[in-house]
């Protein structure tokens, strides 16, 4: 065992070891279904290269700026975002931010809809991001309600007759305000944060998904299992097929 | 300041595609805007990476 390097040693440490507590248990869990290496990658398949899949952490960086944006307003107030420039820029900065991260997820979606990033087991991943977004539209319809002018009035009102249409309006009072801004500042923006890592985590779990006419290395890996046993796989970004063994190489790895 | 001379205080104008269906023309670019993004996600060349050796 002298030769192992540390990154294979890791997971026969942790499958050798047998917890006794409930911690302990969680631990042998989470690092063998997600070990380091899975968690933070250093390299991505050679078909991550394609602009397709930036917009996902393009969607990602554009909630980060919704979420400061939304604690800078919710501590400064509607008085001050309404009446001040600065509060108007901050307020500006996070409605634009919204449409940002809406066309990103947009594209996001279609780039994996026609890839059909639900095969190899991904269905979990594809399920999280469309509850994401639908989490999404309904933080996004109660921040429009939220913003005490003639614009929210009139969307609360029409919103109005489609919950009581559905049945939801005995819960959930869109003309309520209390109600409207608790729901926009804490709940539904803890549940997309909450979706968006289970997404995320299981993005890094099962890998990037590959496209169609592409060799998954989860796949690959488990075919170069046998020595003799070549893969064949192609460039994203060059469209060149190429035959190789083994899994490292299978994978067509590139740094990101 | 309004350097495009678009009034963002006005309601929307909306435009009726094949009849049937109406749209906003805000919608109707971003809607332009996505499509055009994603096709261009698609075709337009990635940077290279550095090279691992």
């Amino acid at each position: 065992m002298s030769t192992d390097t540390a990154a294979e040693s890791a997971p026969a440490a942790i499958e050798d070891f047998q917890p006794t507590t409930w911690t302990g248990s969680i631990r042998k869990k989470w690092l063998t279904t997600l070990p380091p290496e899975k968690m933070l990658p250093e390299n991505q398949p050679a078909y991550v290269s394609s602009w397709i899949y930036v917009f996902g952490m393009l969607t990602i960086t554009a909630l980060i700026v919704v979420i400061a944006s939304g604690c800078i307003l919710t501590i400064g107030g509607v008085q001050w975002f309404h009446e001040s420039s600065t509060g108007h820029f901050v307020n500006s900065l996070h409605f634009w931010s919204v449409q940002l991260f809406f066309l990103f997820m947009i594209v996001h979606l279609w780039g994996k809809f026609w890839m059909a990033a639900w095969r190899g087991k991904r269905g979990l991943t594809w399920a999280t991001g469309a509850i994401c977004f639908m989490a999404a539209l309904a933080t996004a319809f109660t921040g429009y309600t939220i913003t005490t002018n003639f614009n929210a009035q009139w969307i609360a009102f029409e919103a109005k007759d489609v919950m009581n249409s559905v049945a939801l309006g005995s819960w959930i009072n869109v003309t309520n305000l209390g109600q409207m801004v608790g729901m926009h500042v804490v709940l539904l923006p803890l549940a997309v944060v909450a979706v968006v890592a289970m997404h995320v985590l299981l993005v890094r779990k099962h890998g990037v998904v590959p496209p169609i006419d592409a060799l998954d290395p989860e796949a690959a890996v488990s075919a170069s299992a046998a020595p003799s046993h070549s893969a064949d796989t192609r460039s994203a970004d060059t469209g060149e097929a190429a035959t190789v063994s083994g899994a490292a190489d299978a994978t067509g790895e590139v740094s990101s | 300041m309004n350097l495009l001379g678009i009034d963002l205080n006005q309601p929307a104008t909306y435009k009726d595609i094949w009849g049937w269906l109406s749209v906003s023309v805000p919608n109707l670019i971003m809607i332009i805007i996505m499509i055009a993004l994603f096709v261009g996600a698609l075709v337009l060349p990635f940077p290279k990476g550095k090279d691992e050796s």
